[in-house]
């Protein structure tokens, strides 16, 4: 953020944080559903991802 | 920005995720499958009530197996695989750009975090290994993975000693309180495909963690040199 020039980082100092929390939430998100969502056709899609990479499985 | 960043973690998701993908294939696939073998060969002798009563459900839509259910896992994978490089930009975004160092420290705490501290209390298993009830195990999971997020980010991202302290502590707790373990431990694969099982994919998802780490760096950055 040093590098940039003033005008540029106060236009993203708002949007900086809700940018990257919006990005974990999304992420967070995605992981339920990939490795937690319980729903049959889920599950069976995800089945061995979620057994290859430790989800906990039926 | 937050555009930017979907892209970028999306584009690292894919690369890390291929990799997985094809260790995947040659050394941790084939231990499921043949642990599924197992599973089927109970079934049929049970008539579809094995002890742990296994929640495939007969009705719902399942890939074939072949390349049907090889590309449900690749995809699966790559939703996988973006999903944590989104929570790393969102990291990286909060702190600033990593190098390719720091951007493997990232993964290997992202491994510590999403794989060796769930691992700790519940291992990787295969089909027809007896397990507790699910949502008990999905939530201490998730509690975990939290703890070490929590805990590695007191120790590691600031410098008082009494919150490093708590940090230890934070990281601590989930296993001090224990993962949920069934009542009749016991599994319908031999002990020796179990164990293998498991270290194959601590080497595998070690592996990728650190690609996706590296692979997440580069695309960030790169991203951020984009107006």
């Amino acid at each position: 953020m040093l590098v940039q020039t003033h005008s540029h980082s106060e236009t993203l100092a708002p949007a900086r944080p809700v940018a990257a929390l919006s990005a974990i939430l999304l992420g967070f998100a995605l992981l339920l559903v990939v490795g937690f969502a319980p729903l049959a056709e889920i599950h069976n899609t995800t089945h061995d991802t979620r057994h290859a990479n430790g989800f906990p499985c039926h | 920005m937050f555009k930017q960043i979907v892209f970028s973690s999306v584009l690292a998701g894919i690369a890390a995720a291929l990799l997985l993908s094809v260790l995947q294939i040659f050394w941790v696939t084939p231990l499921i499958l043949q642990a599924e073998t197992y599973e089927v060969a109970a079934e049929a002798v049970a008539h579809g009530h094995t002890a742990d009563d296994h929640a495939h459900d007969e009705t719902a839509w399942q890939p074939e197996d072949g390349w049907q259910r090889t590309l449900s896992t690749i995809s699966s994978n790559i939703l996988m695989a973006s999903a944590f490089a989104l929570m790393l930009a969102g990291a990286y975004a909060l702190r600033k750009p990593p190098c390719i160092r720091q951007g493997l420290a990232w993964g290997l705490a992202g491994y510590a975090v999403f794989f060796a501290a769930p691992s700790l209390g519940l291992p990787p298993d295969l089909p027809g290994t007896a397990a507790a009830e699910v949502m008990a195990r999905q939530v201490w999971w998730l509690g975990t993975a939290l703890a070490t997020a929590l805990g590695l980010g007191l120790l590691f991202l600031q410098s008082r000693w009494p919150l490093r302290a708590t940090g230890i502590l934070v990281l601590l707790i989930p296993h001090l309180l224990g993962a949920p373990q069934p009542e009749i431990a016991g599994s319908l694969a031999p002990e020796i495909l179990q164990t293998q099982f498991r270290w194959v994919s601590a080497l595998t998802n070690a592996v990728f963690w650190m690609a996706l780490g590296v692979s997440s760096s580069l695309t960030f950055n790169r991203m951020q040199n984009k107006p």
